[in-house]
């Protein structure tokens, strides 16, 4: 058994004085109980708090997301807390930069060594069409070579673009259904990229 | 001899029987950009190693042939992405040499301004970036702050954070308002005690000091041969800096020290590029008393009057045709730009930045070719890393400050 | 401070101890017709040079006491479509860091058979600008430890900064140039 409380045991009433202002939580949300709902949405809401992205920056864009990342803007606010830089273990790729074509099958092999569910962003106006570069050696969008799911533009985009991006992708995640991945859409979807 | 093909050699009192190749691949936390090495280890010290570069090869030459004058700076912007305003002003001053026109003196320090601040975020990056190499965060997340200071200073003048494409042929596109000053102010205030901090931690820090002294090392002679500029042949012993060797811009009205190390080591490129940031925030301050002492109608210049090619004030775009004719056509590159080649450099954040510029009489240049210190120093990084550890390898590889924007063009 | 040997004086005024006719004097006398075309622009001294020759000269202005252009600031090609015979133009940019003197050497080669030697014994910075210049305009340089492509792709099969080819990639099917005004369908 616990011990008992000793510390903040008598709730303070709410004070005009104060500059915050306590509610009382609306009937049938505290204590023991059950909540309905479906599990889509209770696995959406895990997943998508709790994303670990690879950013893949190559260029420019990926000091923007240096100032994203950095306690001016923190993307750690929306769970990406841990950014990892092995493809095995993330599921946010987000692309940041240009990409030219000697870089494309790097990406797509980073792509393709990441377990489903995976989602890929394009930061950048160089990740999501070429950009300015519409030159012999870039590649004129990464969505050449692997499926895209949100696109942030912007040359570079502001932090806040990139956390809109990022608040974007946790919608589509909440929003997924379970079997998506393993549907014949998807799989047809990944056939136009020449995945399996 | 093709040198691809060399048999390579184990060290003297090796126990292995073979190397190890190890791919520091094009995508990889500690390459702060894209760029690949393929190591052969012998356990864990490094015997060779072969670098590929060109994975963000945008053309920028190609494209710099197609563009008129104007069109040309958002290009330069993206070589060093650390520090752009140097790369458009430097810019903009090859092609004020080319077409024979003066600044006046005010905006020759307001561009020294903008320029030191823009040294000083790509040092605070390069130099807490090798603090989380060596496994250190908290200094950068600490300065980051003061970039963001210098981005809303940036932006009062130009409009955008970090591709800032910012100033004309002649000036700038605005004059610095009261909030840039302030800011400034802000700026010259705090940032002095947070770099005295991150000083603290780092410079006498015993671990970092172990890390990176001795490891990556280069003579003056080698560093020279490989055609090293900047902090880090500064760092080597040798003082060049091209701020002091060519003057542009005015720099020859300021008084500042240009420090230099002893060995070249890792250390030392550190050392070298915070005394850099000390004589930097000096400049700034020295700039901004001179700018101070211009009053009345001289306090309001900002541009030099060339009509020619300085683009006319937007409100008189919008509403004389004639501005609007003279806007189009510098734009479009219309105007007549002599034909002549020029080879003009600035010490930017890695070193001598140069733009070799032919021109043809035509609206865009014959020829321009980047002279950018990235590409020409990565060379040497076999030499710096040969016999190394690994883990010192990779110090040794962001101390270098290798930006790929720069590397490859 | 450290003060040893490379501690190049600083120099508050143009310190011009070796002018431009001293370079030109010194160079005439040493190679006489190989070097020709002298012309100055923005102060600075450009040369050309025959192309067989390029070393040689780069190593008297290298070793000679009163020149001594050490240092090599930048290394790069030009393409003439319209000098037959002479298409492909590299430049040296040399320093000499002590006096402060800068100086631009030329060196023409035929489109058909671009041979010029290798700087790179002389000056090992000239490696990869070297590969640079031969992936964007298939310069061979005769002696170089490591002649392959080092920004395009290797597989790619023409010289892409050569004036004949665009700069746009051909084969992408997104974006027309009509739309982005260079000529297409529209205009026919």
């Amino acid at each position: 058994m616990s011990r008992p409380v000793r510390f903040n045991v008598h709730p303070k009433e709410a004070d005009i004085n104060d500059n915050i202002a306590l509610v009382p939580m609306p009937d049938g949300s505290t204590g023991e109980g059950y909540f309905a709902t479906s599990f889509e949405s209770v696995v959406g809401l895990a997943r998508k708090n709790s994303m670990w992205p690879l950013p893949f920056a190559t260029s420019c864009c990926g000091i923007e997301f240096m100032a994203t990342m950095a306690s001016h803007y923190d993307l750690a606010r929306f769970g990406s807390e841990r950014v990892g830089f092995s493809p095995r273990q993330c599921d946010l790729l987000m692309v940041m930069g240009t990409i030219s074509k000697k870089m494309a099958p790097v990406l797509r092999q980073v792509y393709l060594q990441m377990a489903e569910p995976r989602w890929v962003i394009a930061v950048g106006a160089c990740a999501s069409s070429g950009g300015i570069f519409d030159t012999y050696s870039v590649l004129q969008g990464i969505d050449q070579v692997i499926p895209v799911d949100v696109y942030v533009p912007g040359c570079p985009p502001r932090p806040e673009a990139i956390i809109d991006g990022v608040l974007r992708i946790q919608d589509l995640i909440h929003a997924e259904g379970l079997r998506r991945r393993n549907s014949d859409h998807y799989k047809a979807l990944l056939g136009t990229y020449g995945i399996q | 001899m093709n040198e691809a093909h060399q048999p390579i050699t184990l060290p003297e009192g090796s126990i292995e029987q073979q190397t190890t190749t190890l791919n520091l691949g094009p995508t990889h936390p500690a390459t702060h950009g894209v760029f690949q090495n393929i190591l052969q280890l012998d356990g864990e010290r490094i015997v060779s190693t072969e670098q590929t570069v060109g994975y963000i090869h945008r053309a920028f030459e190609k494209l710099a042939e197609r563009r008129p004058l104007y069109q040309i700076t958002p290009i330069t912007d993206r070589l060093n992405y650390c520090s752009s305003p140097i790369n458009n002003m430097g810019w903009h001053i090859t092609c004020e040499k080319l077409l024979g026109i003066q600044t006046p003196k005010r905006v020759d320090y307001l561009r020294i301004i903008i320029m030191e601040l823009a040294r000083i975020t790509d040092h605070l990056i390069c130099n807490s970036i090798v603090g989380v190499d060596t496994g250190a965060f908290t200094g950068f997340l600490y300065v980051m702050q003061y970039r963001e200071l210098a981005y809303e200073i940036y932006e009062e003048v130009c409009g955008s954070r970090l591709t800032t494409n910012i100033g004309r042929v002649g000036g700038f596109e605005r004059n610095f308002n009261n909030t840039a000053f302030t800011k400034l102010e802000k700026f010259l205030a705090e940032y002095p005690k947070v770099l005295k901090e991150f000083e603290d931690l780092f410079n006498r820090n015993r671990i970092f000091m172990e890390r990176t002294q001795g490891t990556g090392a280069i003579s003056a002679d080698r560093a020279l041969a490989y055609g090293f500029t900047g902090p880090n042949l500064r760092a080597a012993g040798v003082d060049y800096d091209v701020r002091v060797h060519s003057p542009y811009a005015s720099y020859e009205d300021f008084e500042f020290d240009v420090p230099v190390g002893n060995t070249g080591d890792n250390y030392d490129r550190f050392m070298v590029r915070n005394g850099e940031m000390w004589q930097s925030l000096r400049i700034i301050e020295q700039a901004y008393r001179k700018i101070q002492q211009f009053k009345g109608a001289e306090a309001e210049v900002y541009h030099a009057e060339v009509p020619a090619y300085y683009l006319p004030k937007k409100e008189d775009v919008y509403t004389k045709m004639e501005a609007l004719i003279w806007h189009f056509k510098i734009i479009m590159g219309e105007t007549a730009i002599p034909k002549g080649e020029i080879y003009h450099s600035v010490e930017g954040g890695n070193g001598e930045l140069g733009f070799y510029f032919i021109s043809d009489g035509g609206r865009t240049p014959y020829r321009l070719h980047f002279r950018r210190p990235c590409f020409i120093y990565y060379q040497a990084y076999s030499e710096l890393a040969k016999g190394a550890m690994l883990s010192d390898a990779i110090i040794t590889l962001s101390s270098l400050n290798l930006i790929a924007g720069e590397l490859d063009a | 401070m450290v003060f040893n040997k490379y501690n190049l004086k600083l120099f508050s005024t143009n310190n011009m101890s070796l002018t431009n006719e001293r370079i030109q004097e010194k160079l005439v006398e040493k190679f006489g017709e190989v070097v020709h075309n002298f012309s100055e622009s923005h102060n600075m001294l450009s040369v050309e040079v025959a192309t067989n020759e390029n070393i040689k000269v780069l190593q008297f202005l290298y070793d000679d006491e009163e020149l001594g252009f050490q240092f090599m600031t930048d290394l790069c090609a030009v393409h003439y479509p319209d000098k037959t015979g002479q298409e492909l133009q590299v430049v040296y940019h040399l320093h000499n860091l002590v006096k402060n003197v800068r100086l631009r050497v030329k060196v023409n080669a035929p489109i058909d058979e671009p041979n010029v030697y290798t700087a790179t014994s002389l000056f090992p910075t000239a490696n990869w600008m070297e590969r640079e210049t031969y992936d964007f305009y298939g310069v061979n340089f005769v002696g170089h430890p490591n002649l392959k492509r080092i920004l395009n792709v290797d597989e790619m099969d023409y010289f892409p900064l050569r004036k004949e080819f665009p700069l746009e990639d051909q084969t992408r099917i997104d974006k027309d140039d009509e739309m982005f005004g260079r000529g297409g369908s529209l205009l026919n």
